[in-house]
């Protein structure tokens, strides 16, 4: 539903993204991990429409986000950091000209507006104008106005951020109902949110992908073991297998292939420095080894510095409504 | 077209919704008023000197009353318009609600079409107030109506190009006060590049003409249509309206 493909973002000498590539299956949720200013924001712009990559592809729903923009607009649902509401609008007003510029027909205007607000649970602020509403209620009609012309695609931006812990219950509630109709990105420096609401996780970290899996195996791999990262010059050939041999690996994954250069990511026993063994089996193999790097360590560095504990990130947000 | 519309339905109620409409048109109608009242005491005391004293040539209400009248306005355009333009893009950018413009299923083109039309609408009102008080010199008089009618065309073109490179510049800032002095100060010197115009030669001064944003508007409130200033103001709103757009698509790959 979703596809990236090498995309790369440069704000004049500053790379905010590096060359990222994932894929969202269609009625997933993909969780967007990462620390703040790591990159999360400018790829979900980019996906958006909202701006163009400086090199790569990226596709939504089918359509080239820059190619054909407004058909990969009409089906995205966009909300960005900060909801996008006019200050001196009813919410009613904001959501029917959201649905107007959006392309919904003027005859299911008012039901999509009368639906989103009852999934939203803000109907009964539909006269209230928008710069009177408390930020759980920005919140929720930012949402409302993502999903008001239906889209395949929900891009959101930080969704819980700044919410206090029981909105932020119901809106991870609200995103897994929406979950299966809608294919779902939403972004997070929250370790827990991406464990409670996302079926697979993206880590990216100073613009580049460190790790795609699910939660669990990602916690999992964090814990138990060490992962080292290899590319290796394969001469056509594989080298899973091989490298499963060596002894102290647990698993081997084929993390990624260009022209002939395969990258592995091997997991070993943790306390347990593989790294001589897997030089040395690669070079027997009659392989070149081009890079062999931990990777542990860096996932270890972006966890660290994600918000572990709700409880500290719910009590930064009652100090700051206070 | 539907977008278009949206957008323009959407600028013009955000400013009623907003003091800006009201203030722009409230002192519009009093300063407007106040001229009014000046130029027509003038007219009146002119008129009875020569009745009494019996004069040259008889006194026409449309030169010299509603004439004047009208350029004065074009004065108050050049302290009202860019008020009415400032906020369009600036305030969006500041909010961040420029992203969900930007990530709707429209183009640039239309947003820049919608906020043009928003806010000519808002200037249309504006001169709407201005004609109450010449239709009362009708009920009084008989002044003609055409070269009224060729002033107002000429009035809409002068204001469509101040509105349309205040959209341009409203893109630059995220400062209402900025985007408000910046339109202001080009708009100004468009005004008077005229003054340097004679110190610089024949050719100079003829450009400096062409490019007058206020010279060109005096056939106008003469009753002429002449399509030179036609084209002039059509070119100045297309290509303000050009950089509008660029300048948006210029921001998306900058950041």
């Amino acid at each position: 539903m979703i596809e990236v493909q090498h995309v790369t973002k440069r704000y004049g000498r500053v790379t905010a993204v590096d060359d990222i590539s994932f894929r969202v299956e269609r009625g997933e949720i993909l969780g967007f991990l990462g620390p703040n200013g790591a990159g999360k924001t400018t790829t979900m712009r980019i996906l958006s429409g909202y701006m163009p990559a400086t090199e790569g592809k990226a596709t939504v729903a089918g359509f080239d986000v820059f190619e054909q923009p407004l058909e990969a607009k009409r089906r995205t649902g966009y909300l960005p950091e900060t909801p996008p509401l006019y200050p001196d609008m009813t919410v009613l007003e904001y959501l029917t000209f959201v649905a107007k510029v959006k392309g919904v027909p003027s005859g299911e205007r008012r039901q999509r507006i009368q639906t989103v607000m009852e999934r939203t649970r803000i109907a009964d602020m539909n006269n209230r104008l928008c710069s009177k509403l408390s930020k759980g209620y920005k919140q929720r009609v930012g949402l409302a106005q993502s999903l008001v012309h239906n889209p395949d695609v929900l891009i959101l931006d930080e969704p819980t951020a700044g919410l206090d812990p029981k909105q932020i219950i119901e809106t991870r509630q609200l995103i897994k109902e929406l979950a299966g109709t809608h294919t779902i990105i939403l972004s997070t420096h929250i370790l827990p949110e991406v464990s409670q609401t996302c079926q697979r996780v993206v880590i990216i970290n100073r613009g580049r992908v460190v790790a795609v899996d699910t939660p669990d195996n990602l916690t999992a791999r964090l814990r138990g073991s060490e992962t080292m990262y290899l590319q290796v010059d394969v001469n056509g050939g594989d080298a899973t297998a091989m490298l499963g041999r060596v002894a102290g690996v647990t698993r081997v994954v084929e993390a990624d292939r260009r022209n002939g250069l395969v990258g592995y990511e091997v997991e070993s026993e943790s306390g347990r420095d593989v790294r001589r063994d897997l030089a040395k089996a690669v070079v027997m193999g009659g392989m070149g080894l081009l890079e062999l790097r931990p990777m542990r360590m860096s996932l270890e560095e972006i966890f660290l510095s994600l918000t572990t504990e709700e409880a500290a990130q719910a009590a930064a947000t009652g100090e700051a409504v206070q | 077209m539907s977008n278009i519309l949206a957008i323009a339905n959407k600028e013009l109620r955000s400013y009623f919704s907003s003091p800006i409409a009201y203030i722009v048109i409230g002192f519009f109608a009093f300063l407007y008023g106040y001229f009014y009242v000046a130029i027509l005491n003038a007219f009146v005391r002119q008129s009875l000197q020569m009745g009494q004293f019996g004069g040259g040539q008889s006194m026409s209400v449309n030169q010299q009353l509603i004439r004047p009248l009208l350029q004065n306005v074009t004065v108050l355009v050049l302290f009202m318009l860019p008020a009415i333009t400032m906020r369009t893009y600036a305030e969006e950018k500041r909010s961040g609600t420029i992203e969900l413009l930007l990530t709707s299923p429209v183009t640039d083109f239309q947003i820049v079409m919608g906020k043009f039309i928003g806010a000519t609408a808002l200037y249309t009102i504006m001169l709407l107030v201005s004609l109450i008080h010449l239709v009362v010199l009708f009920a009084f008089g008989r002044p003609e109506w055409k070269p009224i009618l060729t002033a107002y065309l000429g009035l809409l073109l002068f204001g469509g190009c101040f509105i349309s490179v205040g959209l341009f510049i409203s893109t630059l800032t995220k400062s209402q006060i900025v985007a408000f002095m910046s339109t202001f100060g080009v708009f100004l010197f468009l005004w008077v590049i005229t003054w340097i115009g004679s110190m610089v030669g024949p050719t100079g001064e003829k450009l400096t003409t062409y490019l007058s944003i206020v010279d060109h508007f005096d056939d106008f409130a003469k009753g002429v249509i002449d399509t030179t200033h036609i084209l002039y103001y059509v070119s100045v709103i297309t290509f303000g309206l050009f950089l509008t757009a660029k300048s948006v698509d210029s921001e998306r790959w900058r950041g």
